[in-house]
């Protein structure tokens, strides 16, 4: 790209007047530029495809600001960071990927793979958020409202069955953590750790944080020490059938739906599932 | 004044304005009259860049800013892989021992969508507003974006198979730039949604860099072949809003690479080189209306125009600090 020394003129510089070669050039450019044009910008509408029927619509972590199935704030609001991922002490927090289209970098929870446990206590994920898409309005587990547990399946429950449980909630293989303050308050564990041997399976009510939590508070030990902590609700309950070997698992107001009742079922697939449609507000 | 027209003018792709023979003062126009008495042989330039070759600086600034940008995106992985919390987040918006920072285009985009000003989203574009005006704005681009780098290699890789004929450099007009700004700006305004995010390399690459890759990673593949095949640089040259919001914060900065006109030879090496070749046009004979031109605010600042200068024209300048000391 070497430049050629052009001999400067002294004249006047005439007014311009394109030549017929000059025209087609630019007009090429032009229709060059706008097939461009055409082109990013339809690549990136792609990305409000996954909208159409709330397809890409996932179980958020606490907080999200969503209304069930309507998460455009939440969407918009979120700066695709994953501080949230970084300081959850479960890894429960993933980002979408680009098949998500707008919520590409968003977080989601997979409760049947890693719920949230609530181990950080004080919701982390919300604190971190710079953007608030995660809300601070929110303070406490209890005031979530993530979704709603359903006992979807109630045919393979072992409860509904009379059934006890032994083992591994999810088997020796699976990686999800949970806490267990009687085993370590700050360092949740792997479940395959924790074996249990339960005359009639309640490990839904049994783990369920919301229900831990009032357990502590029922016996004066608040978590961190804090009244505030202590939820007003209960969110699950185990309700024996007349023949008294048996029991039925029933959600209640309280549950804000982490997703730990489905992510400790040891039926397969799990017998207890979160809804994200529904939430204790509006079900 | 100056200054900011040619730079607002550069940002929204229009052609540098040819200064007429009367604009340029006569002191200058002797030093031009001087360099055409003694014309430099093809033989003298050559020997010239040759020598300039082979100066131990000649990659001075390229090896600096590729260790930044590297040392940069790496304090982010580090910070989250080994949980040492020094960076936490990605590039679109991270916290540094505790202090919010927002990348400003992501920060622009979500405002934009959510139409609420958040206060963490406020102090953390500020803080970040701030350190680009003092680094120089589209510093940014070529210092940190993990996509300027792949983008770098994938233009050698473009100009081996352009010089072979193997690929070709379509251009397009520069104003579609500020078009694509506009156009992304509005789709965030009217859907609702952070649009432009869902193609955005930069905020691809860095999550992938720190959470893992995805099938993401083929947008940013076929971006490359693009680039590679069919037009050099389209994406930074042509697309980013980004380059364009630290553009625009470049036309404040002190922090510019300044053009001296007496030694130039005009070869045009500078412009061969340069993802943002228009802003070096003052190189041209003829162009310069002084003896020292701040290069406009779409300048990188990627130094490789400093590099390559075989008679040190080129330089980088902070704006007032000789007079400060």
């Amino acid at each position: 790209m070497k430049e050629k020394p052009t001999a400067q003129t002294k004249t006047k510089p005439k007014p311009k007047r394109k030549t017929k070669k000059l025209r087609e050039q630019g007009r090429r450019e032009f229709l060059r530029s706008t097939a461009l044009l055409v082109g990013m910008v339809g690549a990136s509408l792609v990305g409000l495809i996954p909208l159409i029927g709330q397809a890409n619509a996932r179980l958020r972590p606490p907080g999200a600001l969503k209304d069930r199935l309507d998460e455009q704030e939440f969407l918009s609001a979120c700066i695709k960071c994953g501080q949230c991922v970084q300081v959850c002490p479960v890894e429960a927090i993933k980002l979408a990927d680009i098949d998500d289209g707008v919520g590409i970098g968003v977080p989601h929870i997979e409760a049947r793979d890693q719920a949230c446990d609530f181990s950080c206590d004080g919701l982390q994920c919300v604190l971190a958020c710079p953007t608030g898409a995660l809300t601070h309005d929110i303070d406490y587990p209890a005031e979530a409202r993530m979704g709603l547990a359903r006992l979807a399946r109630p045919g393979r429950c072992l409860a509904v069955r009379g059934q006890p449980f032994k083992g591994a909630a999810r088997g020796l293989d699976h990686p999800a953590l949970l806490r267990f303050e009687s085993v370590d308050r700050w360092n949740p564990i792997r479940l395959a750790e924790h074996p249990f041997e339960l005359p009639l399976c309640d490990l839904c009510v049994r783990l369920c944080p919301i229900e831990i939590r009032i357990a502590q508070c029922e016996a004066g030990t608040p978590p961190s020490g804090d009244p505030n902590q202590c939820p007003p609700l209960h969110a699950i309950r185990l309700e024996p059938k007349p023949d008294g070997l048996s029991a039925t698992p029933v959600v209640l107001d309280g549950c804000v739906g982490c997703g730990v009742c489905e992510m400790v079922c040891p039926a397969e697939p799990a017998a207890i599932v979160v809804d994200i449609h529904r939430s204790a507000d509006f079900q | 004044m100056s200054y900011f027209v040619d730079s607002l003018r550069q940002l929204a792709g229009l052609k540098p304005v040819k200064p007429t023979p009367e604009q340029i003062p006569i002191p200058i126009q002797l030093i031009y009259k001087e360099k055409r008495k003694t014309p430099l042989t093809r033989d003298a330039l050559q020997a010239v860049e040759a020598g300039h070759e082979r100066s131990p600086n000649r990659h001075k600034w390229r090896n600096r800013r590729w260790i930044t940008l590297i040392v940069v995106n790496l304090l982010f992985v580090v910070s989250y892989v080994l949980d040492v919390q020094l960076i936490e987040g990605a590039l679109t918006a991270s916290r540094v021992i505790g202090f919010h920072l927002a990348d400003l285009n992501s920060a622009l985009q979500v405002t934009l969508a959510y139409k609420h000003i958040v206060i963490n989203l406020l102090i953390g574009t500020l803080t970040v507003l701030v350190l680009w005006i003092l680094l120089g704005g589209r510093t940014f681009c070529s210092w940190v974006c993990p996509y300027h780098l792949v983008a770098e290699g994938a233009e050698s890789l473009h100009l081996w198979l352009a010089k072979r004929g193997w690929a070709i450099d379509i251009q397009f007009h520069r104003t579609v730039r500020a078009v694509f700004y506009v156009i992304f700006a509005l789709l965030a305004l009217l859907t609702g949604y952070t649009v432009f995010e869902t193609i955005s390399p930069t905020g691809i690459l860095s999550r992938a860099l720190i959470y893992g890759p995805g099938l993401a990673m083929l947008w940013i593949l076929a971006l490359l072949a693009f680039e590679v095949l069919l037009s050099r640089r389209a994406w930074c040259r042509y697309v980013c809003p980004i380059g364009i919001t630290y553009g625009l914060v470049g036309v404040v900065s002190p922090l510019r690479v300044q053009y001296n006109m007496q030694s130039c030879h005009h070869e045009g090496d500078c412009r061969s080189v340069c993802l943002v070749p228009h802003v070096l046009d003052v190189t041209i004979r003829g162009r310069a209306k002084a003896l020292t031109t701040d290069i406009g605010a779409d300048c990188t600042r990627c130094g490789l125009c400093v590099d390559i200068c075989p008679t040190s024209s080129l330089s980088y300048k902070f704006k007032g600090l000789e007079k400060a000391l």
